[in-house]
């Protein structure tokens, strides 16, 4: 994608209005509204239990819907559908999954997805670059993902989400499993990756420092 | 219990009684070492001693009928039985579970069953109550097997491979895309027994259907041709049955808007029992038919 620098586009790019959300009995919030636009990066900020994680899962539509409307680019969910919506408002799990075989059969997986198939697919090249990036060798691609550390796992699920270039990102606790090196490195990547198109993020982090280091400006959820 | 016919010896009802003595050896293993199983044994053995018995007078008043619908409808309660029997064992429940599985029983038994007495075996005439229930029969209590197997694993194994199913959604798969792994190995699980018997048939096994023609006098020949039939009939209802069951959970644990529905699961002898999963219907099955 070539890249134009992200202080001129300043774009909406995701709206959601009058979001409700309720766990059982509880209202976990309610008439949230949320905007992001090219560049932001938003941090999430709330106790434990106010439903940070869900307000992810709401904008990534991984949850049956409770109430408010969401538009991508000027076009509501349907109009998308929903595995377009979810390539391009893209999750990554606070509890990173790998399936068996190595780290590369996992990268590779996702470009079969109807959703994925197309003249762009799997870039070896990329891929190596950002590992050089966060300091890992090539060999990195050829361990069992299934014999990956905490923290290895959760770079394999950054690297799973961001070579598809989602328009927004959703980083749910990202760098929980990484060393402070390795954490920076992250960072760093991720600066440089959504500096690289009309993109946003939006990020939770039990670390209000890293809060402070990346986020634009923040959100707070009451409990 | 039936008239003695052409070869088999018939068994007086003393000698009858002689053999629920053999049940003796596994209450004393039990009781040995208290497994504590004295108690479902005793039950399990007269329970079964009580069903042959009257199955073998409705038999036989079956046998004599010549009414088609009365025959069918026989059939249908047949399936119905194995329907709800195939969710009894389930660790999980969803609404409409047993909807599903009596639709994917009657379906792939009749379809099956029906085929085999008016193309493969042909009695005359088609609905012969001498033939078409004892195969509907063996049909069933193998699909219900391959049924409860497919649905357990579909619904655990969603259970447990959540994260993966939803970091799959959450990377712009479809739900046929992330579910699939899932159903397969799902559908794989249940056809598992039927493979395997049809592996060892003959080797390891004799049927119960044709120890029974043997011992009837038929020649051990004939025997075996109907048997081949029978596997093959088993083989291919409980695929079908499997195939349908696990497709229509599918259908139910996730949404168009291809997202996972765990919440619609229920725990069995969980809180929050639904109405529409019919929890009256809670009687055990053990042991095979």
């Amino acid at each position: 994608m070539p890249s134009r620098p992200a202080a001129i586009d300043r774009s909406l790019l995701l709206s959601a209005k009058d979001l409700e959300r309720r766990l059982g009995d509880r209202l976990l919030w309610s008439q949230l509204d949320l905007e992001l636009a090219a560049g932001d990066r938003l941090g999430l900020v709330a106790p434990s239990g106010a439903g940070k994680t869900l307000l992810l899962r709401t904008l990534a539509l991984l949850d049956p819907p409770q109430a408010g409307r969401f538009n991508l680019l000027g076009r509501p969910p349907a109009a998308w559908g929903l595995p377009r919506w979810r390539a391009m408002v893209s999750y990554l799990a606070q509890r990173p999954v790998a399936a068996g075989g190595t780290v590369e059969s996992n990268l590779r997986a996702p470009w079969r997805f109807r959703e994925h198939r197309g003249p762009v697919g799997w870039s070896h090249e990329r891929i190596t670059s950002w590992l050089a990036a966060l300091g890992r060798d090539p060999s990195f691609l050829r361990y069992d993902a299934e014999r990956l550390s905490g923290g290895e796992l959760q770079l394999l699920a950054l690297l799973r989400v961001l070579q598809f270039d989602p328009t927004v990102l959703l980083l749910d606790e990202p760098t929980a499993s990484l060393d402070g090196a390795t954490t920076a490195a992250v960072e760093a990547l991720l600066i440089g990756w959504l500096a690289g198109g009309p993109r946003a993020a939006v990020l939770i982090s039990h670390d209000g420092e890293q809060i402070e280091r990346l986020a634009t400006r923040t959100l707070e959820l009451q409990r | 219990m039936t008239p003695s016919s052409a070869g088999a010896l018939t068994i007086s009802d003393g000698r009858l009684a002689l053999s629920a003595l053999l049940i003796l050896v596994n209450v004393g293993l039990s009781a040995a070492l208290r497994l504590g199983l004295g108690r479902s044994l005793l039950l399990a053995s007269v329970r079964m001693v009580v069903q042959l018995l009257l199955v073998g007078f409705v038999l036989e008043w079956l046998f004599r009928q010549d009414d088609a619908p009365l025959i069918l409808l026989v059939g249908a309660a047949m399936a119905m039985i194995a329907g709800v029997s195939a969710v009894q064992r389930t660790r999980h429940r969803f609404a409409g579970i047993y909807l599903n599985s009596l639709l994917s029983v009657m379906a792939s038994s009749a379809l099956v069953t029906g085929l085999a007495v008016t193309g493969l075996i042909q009695p005359q005439p088609w609905y012969n109550p001498q033939y078409l229930i004892p195969l509907l029969g063996m049909v069933l209590g193998n699909t219900l097997n391959g049924l409860s197997l497919g649905l357990d694993r579909f619904m655990e194994g969603l259970r447990s491979g959540r994260d993966q199913v939803e970091t799959d959604l959450a990377l712009g798969a479809t739900r046929w895309e992330a579910c699939q792994p899932v159903v397969r190995d799902a559908i794989r699980v249940a056809m598992i027994p039927t493979i395997n018997a049809m592996m060892v048939m003959g080797l390891v096994s004799l049927p119960g259907m044709m120890t029974g023609q043997i011992l009837q006098g038929a020649a051990p020949a004939a025997a075996v041709r109907y048997q081949i039939v029978i596997l093959f009939m088993i083989a291919s209802a409980t695929a079908l049955g499997v195939f349908a069951v696990v497709g229509l959970a599918y259908g139910r644990l996730t949404s168009v808007d291809h997202q996972l529905r765990l919440d619609r699961l229920i725990p069995v002898g969980g809180a929050t029992p639904s109405p529409a999963t019919w929890t009256v219907l809670s009687w055990r099955r053990r042991g095979r038919g």
